[in-house]
């Protein structure tokens, strides 16, 4: 096969894209661009990847979008930050909001905020694999399919790991059930135990009303193959709508133990957290003024 | 010097005449007497290389090989490339009846040790299986491309061993992607096309072995008191197209079902060797853990993976005989 592109061609094409790449960089608010390169960065390859894919390179192109989002669209405001621990460290939120833009703003509040910027790394639904562009996206900014195996690795490498113990049922809860903790995964507590990670517990008050869902169309989802299909009320704008988001960081909670519990023993410690998350929540919506 | 004064070890190779099995002799023949089998002719063979022309299927041949009286088997000899020979049903046949005259055989002559070259790829790649996958992950890669199940039957059957002879030592390597200059196997093929295409919208993560390393490994399983099954990978992972931007290859993206649709064609009238099952790894990662291998073998790659293909693009005179591509 003749190539398609002379090696003249291709290199012209190589040269257009590093020269976007780099002008793209320059519009970007170097402050910004600084925090990214404070952050600390775990077995990064000769290709600039880790070894599940993660280039933080990217995150210079995400950052600017995570930040009009956190100061514009959500205006977070953040608390407790500065009790993030160095090192290895698992944050366990509330997940609401049918789209994960509360995974984004905790993201967010972590790189642009907190006086040690982290760059967080959250698992994705099973499903998001199948979907070009988007799996290729999720993966090089560090999301990753979840999997304790991987948790596992990525604690071992002293890395920040976002958790949401509600799954799929938390996301697609409905508007009547908000702010209600739905039951939690063991998962992460055993993972927690095994690696001797701290837990900081995060509790995000507002993301529960962006987009209020009437009814879950389940069969429709089986269909599609998605964790869910809600009836979102105000479903003509692809975008939630503009509340304000408070997020409060916790004081990070140690367990002792080696992950090989009962279930027992594992359920009380979830269940510590969980109560923990929840009383945050019912505090941070009594301080609140209002929704938007 | 101890190691003269040590009798030397017979070794057989079978499948001696494919690039891997030349490269394995040449690495082994200064300290084992190594026979190779194989039906195809060894041009250029070193004098101390014996060469018997065999088909393992024949009974004849089995007793050939057991007037040797080997301490090793290295078994290469398994059609990996079902097209190659004219109807999958027939190297199906031939892969497991020859496998498993040679395993009766291994056990009847109580040879030190059996090493089988299996692969990395009947994990099968996946998109929930994106994880570092250790030896004792099933091997799921039939599932989803049918050309590989006699591989992974013949791996299994392999398994059979550690009980069935568990004073052999039974070695099962699973590599990952194997690239050199020399090889002409489906992932050296790929990225030496001018331009490559790849699945729209994925980009997986590889890992891949340069060809030296892999003979190193191989011949670090023959060490005494070692058996079971090792993934053996080689330094670093990639995106696929880093690797590509890397060889300063043309990625060429086609939408994944017009590819799949297309290679199926292709495949079922003979225009290409691809099966497409293989497509799989072009849209999901499929990472290994080598991490029982570096403790027990106390192998790790040397070549590192910009270095592995620089080699793949610049072929150097590493064979006798030049080989063919």
């Amino acid at each position: 096969m003749a190539p398609i592109f002379t090696a003249n061609e291709s290199q012209n094409m190589r040269f257009l894209i590093r020269h976007i790449q780099e002008s793209l960089k320059n519009k970007i608010d170097p402050a910004l661009l600084r925090r990214v390169d404070e952050a600390p960065r775990h077995n990064i390859g000769e290709f600039g990847t880790d070894p599940f894919g993660y280039d933080p390179e990217l995150i210079k192109l995400i950052a600017p979008v995570a930040r009009f989002f956190y100061d514009n669209y959500f205006r977070c405001e953040a608390s407790g930050l500065d009790r993030i621990p160095q090192g290895r460290v698992m944050l366990i939120a509330n997940h609401s909001g049918q789209l994960p833009f509360d995974a984004m703003m905790i993201g967010a509040s972590i790189l642009l905020e907190a006086p040690q910027p982290r760059l967080v790394r959250g698992m994705v639904e099973r499903w998001s694999a199948e979907l070009p562009f988007v799996s290729t996206l999720f993966n090089r900014a560090g999301q990753f399919v979840g999997s304790p195996a991987i948790g596992k690795r990525l604690l071992e490498m002293d890395e920040a790991l976002m958790v949401f113990p509600e799954g799929a049922k938390g996301i697609a809860k409905l508007y009547s059930e908000r702010y209600k903790l739905q039951s939690f995964g063991h998962g992460f507590m055993r993972l927690a135990l095994e690696t001797q990670t701290p837990i900081v517990p995060v509790a995000l008050v507002g993301a529960e009303e962006q987009a209020p869902a009437i009814a879950d169309i389940k069969p429709l989802a089986k269909l599609l193959g998605f964790p869910a299909f809600p009836l979102v009320a105000p479903h003509i704008l692809p975008l939630p709508l503009p509340v304000k988001y408070y997020l409060h960081f916790g004081e990070p909670m140690k367990f002792g133990g080696d992950g090989t519990e009962d279930d027992d023993v594992i359920a009380g410690y979830v269940n510590e957290v969980k109560d923990t998350i929840q009383h945050m929540l019912h505090v941070g919506l009594e301080q609140r003024p209002s929704i938007f | 010097m101890a190691t003269r004064t040590k009798k030397r070890e017979k070794v057989v190779i079978t499948g001696i005449c494919g690039a891997l099995g030349k490269l394995l002799a040449l690495e082994l023949h200064k300290d084992f007497d190594v026979i190779g089998v194989d039906r195809r002719p060894f041009y250029d063979r070193p004098k101390d290389i014996k060469h018997l022309r065999l088909d393992l299927r024949r009974k004849s041949a089995i007793n050939t090989i057991k007037r040797e009286k080997p301490n090793i088997i290295i078994h290469l000899g398994v059609l990996r490339n079902p097209r190659k020979h004219k109807g999958k049903e027939k190297a199906i046949h031939l892969n497991i009846e020859s496998t498993s005259k040679l395993m009766a055989l291994a056990q009847k002559i109580k040879v030190r040790k059996f090493v089988f070259l299996s692969s990395a790829n009947l994990y099968g790649p996946s998109s929930t299986s994106s994880g570092f996958l250790t030896e004792d992950t099933p091997l799921h890669g039939a599932n989803r491309s049918p050309e590989i199940r006699d591989l992974v039957s013949l791996d299994m059957m392999l398994q059979g061993l550690f009980w069935k002879a568990p004073n052999m030592e039974t070695i099962i390597l699973r590599p990952v992607h194997i690239v050199g200059p020399d090889l002409n196997n489906a992932p050296s093929r790929y990225l030496r096309q001018p331009n490559v295409p790849t699945i729209m919208g994925f980009d997986p993560v590889i890992q891949m072995i340069h060809q030296d390393d892999m003979v190193r490994a191989i011949r670090a399983s023959l060490k005494p008191k070692l058996q079971g099954i090792y993934n053996v990978a080689g330094q670093g992972q990639a995106p696929l197209s880093r690797v590509l931007m890397f060889l300063g290859k043309r990625a060429f993206p086609v939408p994944g079902f017009i590819f799949r649709g297309a290679l199926q064609r292709a495949f079922k009238y003979n225009l290409t060797n691809y099966p497409p099952g293989e497509l799989d790894h072009l849209k999901y990662s499929c990472l290994v853990d080598d991490a029982r291998t570096k403790k027990d073998m106390k192998f790790t790659a040397e070549k590192s993976m910009t270095d592995t293909l620089i080699d793949l693009l610049e072929p150097y005179p590493l064979l006798p005989v030049p080989h063919k591509r």
